[in-house]
C-alpha cells in the first residue's frame, strides 16, 4: 500500500450566515491548503469534493455547481456523501485517488452553506426519513438524538452534569481557533444545565449551531512529498468507513456499532492492536455533547458507559492523557457539516505538526484519530495519522 | 494490480415501474449481479458504493437508504455523487489500494417517482448568473446542438440516422424501455423543442437499476470468475459555468478518454476499438462524444452514421444496447448500464444485438444537463 499524507490545511471561518457563495467558499479553503504546502492548482492531479444535502444550497448536483471554486476545472473530479460523515469521509476518498497509483496530488474540498435553507436548515432535515414508516410522525433530529441520548443515560445511570462537561471543555477549547463560531472562555456546566429545554434531555448548549463553511486538505503520496521536499507532513496510516440499516428503529441506541466496526477496519490497516495505549489524541464527531462520549465509546477509546468518567477526571483536556476534540469541535468551533473536515482532519494536521497554535496539545503527540458520524444515526468513518 | 468485473445485474428498464419501490429494483439488480458473480454481499464484498443524487432520489441525506437492499448492513459503503462510471471508477481506486478485494457499485433511476423533473434540472443551474434567467433545463442542450451542428456541419439527416439507430437496436435488447423501428415519416413529424432539437432528439426517462461486481484478478480467480477487464479508466469535468465551456467539442470526454486510452495503452482508439456506448440522451451527443473520444474524426461522425458505419454490423457499432434513446433516460445509471453492456457484449451474452469477435470494447458517460462531466472505461477480455 502506498503511504500517503496530508500535507496542508485551510478552512473559512465558521458562522450562521456568510456572504460568499459556496464556490467562493470552496476557493477560500482550497487556496489556504495548497499555499500551506506550497503548492499551486497546476501540482493537483485530481480534486474530490464532500458536501452534504443539496437542500442546504437549494442546487441540484451542487458539487457539480462549485466544482471550479474547488480547483476540479478540466481534471477528474468526484464529490463523495455520506451525511455528516462527509467530514472526514472525503479525505478518505482523497486517500484512495493517491493510495490506488492513480493520482500524486489530490485536492479535497469540503463546503456547506447552511444559511440559504430558510427559515431554518432543520426543514431540509425533514426530508431524511422513511417515507412511509418515519415522516408521517414528522420527526426531527433534535427529537431523535434526544431519544438516543436518553437511551445512553438510562442504561449506564450518566448524569447530565457529566455530559454537559463535554460542552463546556469544548467551548473553551475553541477560544483558541480563529475560525470558531461559539467559543467561550466563561462557560460553565451550570449554564448549559440552565439552558433552554429543546427536547429532554437535549438542551440548547448541548447541540452545535448550524454554520456556513468550508475547509480543504490536500493530499500526497510518499514520492511526491520527497520530491517536493514538503516539510510539515502527516501520515494517514488507517482508514475504515461502515454503514448500518437504514431501520433506525430496530437498533439498540446506546452503542454504535458502526463506529466500532468502521474503528477496527482503520485500527487494522495502521497496524494499531491497542488503541488506548496507541492512540495519544483523538477527533470525534460531536455535534452534540453526549456524540463525544458515545463516539469515544465506539473508537474503543474507553469502555461503554465510561467515557463521562474520563470526561470528569480531565482525561479528555488538552493537557489530559488522552485529549478529545482539542480543536474545540463541532461544539465550539461550528458546525457546517461537511467542512467539519477543518476541525477534525485539519486539527489532526495541524496538531501532529505542531502548527495548531494556541490549541497545540502541550505534550508530544504521535498518533492522532479523527471521526465523523452521519446519515440517520448510522454512518461512522475514521481515519488513522499519524507524526 | 488488474481489475475486472465480475458480475453484472440490470433490471428492465421501463417507464414506470408501479409495482416495485427503488429499493427492490436495487434488491432486484444486485441479486442478480451477486448470482452472476457468485458472491455473498455479507462475506465476500468488502465495498459498496452507490451513485447517487439527493434531487433525484427526493431525499435529504440518500446514502442512507443504501445498506439494506444491498446486503451491506454494517460493511464499508458510501454515495459516490456522480454517474455510474464514476462509482466503478471508485472501486476500481479502492482495489488498486489493495485494502479490499471486491467492491459492488450500484446505480439506479425511479425517474417515475420524481414529480417535477423539470424543476429538479432546473435547480442545477447556477442559482445567481442562470436560473434567474428562467430557462427550462434542456436550453442548455439546445445551445449546445446548435453549437456543435454549426460547427461540425452536422446535416439533420445525421441526426435522424442516430435516433433510427438506436431506437432500431433497442428493439433487440430485452430490458430496453423504448424500441421502435422509426420511418422518416416519423421523424418528420417530430415536433420542435428546444431548437434544433426535436422531439425524437431528446431520450425519455426510464427507471431501472444496475450492479456490477468489481474484483482484483486473484479475487476473480478464487471466485472462478471470467472478469472483463477494466483496462483504464478516466474521468473529467469542464467548466460549470455556461459562459466558460467548450460549447463544440465535449472536452470533459476527451480529457476522460485521454487518460482511460493512456492507462489502457491504446494510441489509435479508431482501430483498436470494437464497439463503443456513447452518452446520447440527446441524439446530438452520441455523434459529438464520438469525436470526443477520438473514435471519430472531427466532423465525421455524422457522416459516418447516415452510412451505416456504427450500425450493428457497421465497422465501429455504436449503442448496440440502443442507448438512452433506445432503452430510456436512466440518470446516474446511464454510464454503469453501458458498462454493463459492453461488460455482457465481450463475455458473448448480448444475444440478438451481439456483436461478434469483440474484444475492446468502450463506455463512455456524461452527467446530463446542466453538467460538463463525464467519464470513460475501456474494458476487454483476454489476456
Amino acid at each position: 500500500m502506498r503511504k500517503v499524507g496530508v500535507v496542508g490545511a485551510g478552512m473559512t471561518l465558521f458562522r450562521r450566515r456568510l456572504q460568499e457563495t459556496p464556490k467562493e467558499l470552496c476557493y477560500e479553503a482550497a487556496k489556504m491548503a495548497l499555499d500551506q504546502a506550497g503548492l499551486t492548482l497546476a501540482d493537483v492531479d485530481m480534486v474530490v469534493s464532500g458536501s452534504a444535502p443539496d437542500a442546504f444550497e437549494g442546487i441540484h448536483m451542487k458539487g457539480e455547481y462549485f466544482l471550479d471554486g474547488c480547483g476540479g476545472y478540466r481534471k477528474p473530479y468526484t464529490r463523495v456523501f455520506t451525511g455528516g460523515g462527509t467530514g472526514v469521509f472525503s479525505t478518505i476518498a482523497g486517500w484512495w485517488h493517491v493510495a490506488s497509483g492513480l493520482a500524486d496530488v489530490v485536492l479535497v474540498v469540503n463546503e456547506e452553506k447552511m444559511s440559504s435553507c430558510q427559515p431554518h436548515p432543520q426543514s431540509v432535515f425533514a426530508h431524511i426519513w422513511d417515507p412511509i414508516l418515519d415522516r408521517p410522525l414528522q420527526p426531527n433530529l433534535v427529537w431523535i438524538f434526544a431519544m438516543e441520548m436518553n437511551r445512553y443515560m438510562t442504561v449506564y445511570g450518566i448524569r447530565k452534569e457529566d455530559i454537559a462537561r463535554v460542552a463546556v471543555k469544548n467551548k473553551r477549547n475553541a477560544v483558541g481557533h480563529p475560525c470558531a463560531q461559539l467559543p467561550d472562555p466563561h462557560i460553565t456546566i451550570e449554564d448549559v444545565l440552565n439552558s433552554e429545554v429543546m427536547a429532554w434531555p437535549v438542551q440548547r448548549l448541548d447541540i452545535s449551531p448550524p454554520s456556513d463553511g468550508a475547509a480543504a486538505v490536500v493530499i500526497a503520496s510518499e514520492d511526491a512529498i520527497r520530491k517536493r521536499k514538503i516539510r510539515d507532513r502527516a501520515w494517514i496510516s488507517g482508514v475504515g468507513w461502515s454503514i448500518d440499516s437504514t431501520m433506525w428503529t430496530d437498533r439498540d441506541l446506546v452503542f454504535p456499532e458502526y463506529v466500532a466496526r468502521a474503528a477496527k477496519m482503520a485500527y487494522k490497516v495502521a497496524k494499531i492492536s491497542d488503541p488506548r495505549r496507541e492512540i495519544d489524541f483523538a477527533e470525534p464527531y460531536d455535534p452534540f455533547d453526549y456524540k463525544e462520549l458515545h463516539h469515544l465509546e465506539g473508537l474503543l477509546l474507553a469502555d461503554k458507559g465510561q467515557a463521562p468518567v474520563l470526561t470528569r477526571e480531565g482525561v479528555t483536556e488538552r493537557d489530559g492523557d488522552l485529549p478529545v476534540c482539542p480543536s474545540g469541535g463541532l461544539m465550539g468551533v461550528g458546525n457546517p457539516i461537511a467542512a467539519t473536515l477543518g476541525i477534525k482532519v485539519g486539527e489532526l494536521f495541524w496538531q501532529l505538526t505542531g502548527q495548531a497554535g494556541e490549541r497545540q496539545i502541550p505534550h508530544d503527540v504521535r498518533t492522532g484519530v479523527a471521526q465523523a458520524w452521519g446519515d440517520l444515526m448510522q454512518y461512522g468513518c475514521v481515519v488513522v495519522m499519524r507524526a | 494490480m488488474r481489475v475486472g468485473i465480475i458480475g453484472v445485474g440490470m433490471t428492465a428498464f421501463r417507464p414506470t415501474t408501479p409495482e416495485s419501490s427503488w429499493k427492490e429494483l436495487m434488491f432486484e439488480a444486485a441479486s442478480r449481479a451477486y448470482a452472476d458473480a457468485g458472491v455473498d454481499p455479507r462475506e465476500d464484498v468488502g465495498s459498496f458504493i452507490t451513485c447517487a443524487e439527493d434531487y433525484y432520489e427526493g431525499f435529504g441525506i440518500f446514502d442512507e437508504f443504501v445498506p439494506d437492499q444491498l446486503g451491506a448492513v454494517l460493511r464499508p459503503t458510501c454515495t459516490v455523487s456522480g454517474d455510474g462510471l464514476q462509482g466503478l471508477a471508485t472501486a476500481f481506486m479502492q482495489i488498486q489500494t489493495g485494502l479490499l478485494d471486491v467492491a459492488v457499485v450500484e446505480a439506479h433511476s425511479k425517474a417515475s417517482d420524481v414529480v417535477t423533473l423539470e424543476g429538479v434540472l432546473e435547480h442545477g443551474l447556477d442559482p445567481v448568473w442562470t436560473k434567474p434567467l428562467g430557462p427550462h433545463a434542456f436550453v442548455v442542450a439546445g445551445l449546445e446542438a446548435d453549437a456543435y451542428v454549426r460547427a461540425a456541419k452536422v446535416p439533420r439527416k445525421a441526426l435522424d440516422a442516430v435516433i433510427e439507430k438506436n431506437r432500431g437496436n433497442a428493439i433487440l435488447n430485452p430490458i430496453a424501455a423504448y424500441g421502435a423501428r422509426l420511418d422518416a415519416g416519423h421523424l418528420k413529424a417530430a415536433t420542435p423543442r428546444f431548437e434544433p432539437l426535436r422531439s425524437l432528439d431528446v431520450s425519455a426517462p426510464a427507471d431501472g437499476c444496475v450492479v456490477l461486481v468489481v474484483a482484483s484478478a486473484t479475487a476473480a480467480r478464487r471466485l472462478k470468475a471470467r472478469p472483463v477487464w477494466v483496462r483504464g479508466i478516466g474521468w473529467a469535468s469542464d467548466s460549470p459555468t455556461l459562459e466558460t465551456r467548450d460549447w463544440v467539442g465535449a472536452t470533459y470526454a476527451r480529457l476522460a478518454a485521454d487518460r482511460a486510452y493512456r492507462m489502457a495503452r491504446i494510441r489509435r482508439p479508431g482501430q483498436e476499438v470494437d464497439l463503443a456506448e456513447v452518452d446520447d440522451r440527446f441524439s446530438y451527443k452520441e455523434l459529438q462524444h464520438l469525436e470526443a473520444i477520438r473514435l471519430a474524426k472531427p466532423g465525421e461522425a455524422g457522416p459516418h452514421v447516415a452510412r451505416g458505419d456504427f450500425a450493428l454490423d457497421g465497422r465501429l457499432p455504436v449503442n448496440a444496447s440502443g442507448g438512452s434513446l433506445g432503452c430510456g433516460n436512466v440518470f446516474e445509471a446511464t454510464g454503469l448500464h453501458r458498462a454493463a453492456e459492453v461488460a455482457v457484449q465481450l463475455r458473448g451474452e448480448a444475444g440478438r444485438r451481439q456483436v461478434d469477435g469483440a474484444k475492446i470494447g468502450v463506455a463512455q458517460s456524461w452527467r446530463f444537463v446542466p453538467t460538463a462531466t463525464g467519464a470513460v472505461a475501456v474494458l476487454g477480455v483476454g489476456a
